[in-house]
């Protein structure tokens, strides 16, 4: 399971825990921003309910806030699946199969990159470089980095996420 | 005791490093320290052991190989099949003009008296003694020039930083590497997190700035948490706070975390992101130098800029210019990627050919095909084909050849690479990461990749290509910022140099 991703349930945010992590940055630098990524983490994604939490926090607002939020690719707006799978797809990546290991990948775990499978169980998405550029194909796993990837860990990956209970 | 090095470097812990420390550090005997990378990362996870001779490599080693490993006599550098002999002795790093990453991998990257053990700190206890207009005149000569991509000379902006009269003065480290290809910021942040946190308290010195922040990619994980740590350190050590080393000058440094998107690398899109906005780039001017993170007077370096710093201090800006050629004076950190038989890192004086380091140092492909192409300085940069390939890498000859240094990333492609594709996704690359502020990026990029969609299929190919001709001025002369500017530079150099690519869907 994701790192962070233990409530994904959007009942499960309430206004007070939600408050209480938006107040601890309404002073810092930045503090939209960080705000944003404390609630992306915390809940696997920014549930609309936020929005105007963070606009009276900040003062500004719920359109500035949507704004932000769209702007960057980390936001997401809906829950993902239990597990997330993202696949770089940058040059040093792509000269070394990316794409034909992408769209395998999509085609094993029968969902199309950027997506989430209608079950819930997973999420592919892309990025674009991990730092892993000598050792491509590159992936994060759950959080966590996977260099030289082939076809066959993909598999053994997914056959492993299929079978859990 | 016997120590052993694993890396706790990106590509290491991607390659199951992790799992082999966990297995030798219940061995009895055996002290783990987790370094930084050495760089050559075709080797990860490199295992080192420390023996009256020196340091003994092993790699890539894998949680399997650790028992036969054992057999043969690990702990004593015994032979084995993945034995490499004396780390120093290894070609790839044996040839390196090592400044920057002098440290990095051969230090515990979280001890700071092992850095202090090493040189570390020596520039900031000079720094600490001289005036700032003494620590911007040695910057000034050392002929340093940016590190993230524009070359900017340093010296300048540190002194246009410092004549700003302002009660609060930043130092921002742009650390948002989104470059295809670049890995060498990631890799010191994790090796030795304490030369960047030196290089920025001797920013600070010498611009009058107090803050520093440091803006990190979110897609980095290690470096946020190994860097994180140095900081906390930093702190309890006195490095950092209201009075560095115990000399009543204060310097702050804070770490912020970006959240995916390209375009806040580029320094007043970074600036905006860390005021919590959207990172849309601003006109200049003004300058950051003058009115930057809130408005303030800000220098933003690259990490590997500021990384330069406490070298230039140590040893003097002269010793620095003496490595490098004409305007592009001292060491840089390249970087192997793509397609590459030995990717890796190799710190090198400029000056050092494109072919040296595709061939000599990285061996050709991975797949040991013919190599088709290079691109350099990441999704901006140009395709450049063999023939080109004696240029050497410094900033005057790169221009001259349509292309850029950039922050040093080079991806290599062997000969089933299609560069109508590449051009293709350039397009595609900058309508997702445009930051929508100016038309002829906003639009051009996603007419531009619809333009060759069509001449990959072959339809009216001349007239596609006349019209992409077309399209790349408009985006070179009319674009705000490099991201719309200079996407034009992998498409028309992939089409000038790989032109059957382009026409092999030709129908006439
Ligand atoms: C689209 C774009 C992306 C950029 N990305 C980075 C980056 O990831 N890291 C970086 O240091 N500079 C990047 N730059 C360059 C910065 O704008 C700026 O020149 C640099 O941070 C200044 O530091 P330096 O003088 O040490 O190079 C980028 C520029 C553009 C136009
Ligand atoms: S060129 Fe592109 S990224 Fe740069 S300011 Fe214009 S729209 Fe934004
Ligand atoms: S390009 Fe894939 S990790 Fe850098």
């Amino acid at each position: 399971m994701r790192e962070g991703l233990e409530v994904t349930d959007a009942k499960a945010q309430t206004i007070g825990a939600m408050d209480a992590l938006i107040a601890k940055y309404v002073d810092a630098q930045g503090g939209l921003m960080r705000a944003l990524i404390a609630l992306n983490d915390a809940y696997g994604y920014i549930d609309a309910s936020a929005l105007p939490r963070l606009a009276t926090a900040f003062n500004i607002t719920k359109a500035e806030v949507k704004g932000v939020i769209s702007f960057y690719d980390d936001f997401a707006r809906a829950p993902k699946g239990e597990h997330v799978l993202r696949l770089c797809q940058a040059e040093a990546c792509q000269a070394v199969g990316s794409r034909e290991l992408t769209a395998h990948a999509c085609k094993k775990a029968d969902v199309e990159m950027g997506e989430t499978r209608a079950d819930g169980r997973i999420t592919i998405e892309p990025v674009y470089c991990l730092g892993l550029c000598a050792n491509g194909p590159a992936a994060m796993v759950d959080g966590k980095l996977r260099a030289r990837v082939s076809e066959a860990d993909i598999d053994a990956l997914l056959q492993a996420w299929e079978h859990e209970a | 005791m016997t120590r052993v090095f694993i890396p706790l470097d990106s590509v290491a812990v991607a390659l199951g490093a992790d799992e082999v420390a966990a297995k030798l550090a219940a061995i009895e005997g055996v002290e783990v320290v987790r370094n930084g990378s050495r760089g050559l990362l075709w080797l990860e996870p490199l295992v080192e052991v420390e023996t009256p001779k020196g340091r003994v490599a092993y790699g890539p080693v894998s949680e399997a190989d650790v028992d036969s490993l054992l057999a043969a006599g690990l702990l004593d550098g015994g032979d084995h099949a993945l034995c490499l002999g004396l780390t120093e002795e290894i070609e790839f790093l044996k040839n390196q003009e090592r400044l920057t990453f002098a440290r990095c991998g051969v230090t515990d990257p979280l001890c700071l008296k092992d850095y202090k053990a090493h040189g570390g700190l020596s520039g900031l206890r000079k720094a600490l003694a001289m005036e700032p207009q003494d620590i911007a005149e040695e910057v000034m000569t050392s002929g340093l020039r940016g590190r993230g991509g524009a070359a900017f000379p340093a010296g300048i902006k540190w002194k246009t930083v410092l004549g700003a009269e302002a009660a609060q003065k930043y130092v921002v480290c742009n650390a948002d590497e989104g470059d295809s290809g670049t890995f060498a910021d990631r890799m010191i942040m994790e090796g030795d997190p304490y030369l960047l946190i030196e290089g920025m308290i001797i920013a600070g010195l010498g611009t009058g700035a107090s803050k520093g922040f440091v803006y990190l990619r979110s897609e980095y994980p290690v470096a946020k948490a190994v860097f994180s740590e140095a900081l906390e350190r930093a702190y309890v050590e006195g490095l950092l706070g209201e009075s560095v080393l115990g000399t009543g000058k204060a310097f702050d440094l804070e770490l912020f975390i970006g959240a995916g998107a390209y375009i806040c690398g580029e320094e007043t899109s970074l600036l905006d992101s860390l005021e919590g906005k959207r990172g849309q780039v601003r006109a200049k001017p003004p300058l950051p130098a003058l009115e930057g993170l809130n408005g303030k007077p800000t220098l933003v370096h690259n990490v590997i800029s500021l990384c330069a710093v406490p070298t230039i201090l140590a040893e003097g800006g002269a010793f620095y210019k003496d490595y490098g050629m004409g305007r592009s004076t001292g060491t840089m950190p390249f970087q192997l990627a793509g397609n590459v038989r030995r990717g890796g890192l190799v710190e090198k004086a400029f000056g050092v050919t494109l072919r040296e380091l595709v061939e000599g140092f990285g061996g050709g492909t991975r797949t040991g095909r013919a190599v088709k192409a290079a691109q350099v300085g990441g999704p901006l940069g140009a395709y450049i084909p063999p023939a080109l390939m004696d240029t050497p890498m410094d900033y005057e000859s790169f221009l001259k050849i349509g292309a850029g240094v950039g922050h040093g990333g080079i991806v290599l492609y062997d000969d089933t690479a299609d560069m109508a594709a590449q051009a293709k996704y350039a397009f595609d690359f900058c309508a997702h990461e445009s930051c929508g502020k100016c038309t002829p990026c906003r639009i051009g990029a996603v007419r531009g990749a619809e333009v060759m969609a069509k001449v990959i299929a072959g339809n009216d190919v001349h007239g596609n290509l006349a019209l992409i001709d077309d399209l790349c001025e408009v985006m070179t002369d009319g674009s705000l910022c490099a991201m719309g500017g200079m996407t034009p530079i992998p498409v028309l150099s992939a089409i000038r140099h790989f032109p059957d690519d382009f026409l092999k869907g030709d129908k006439e």
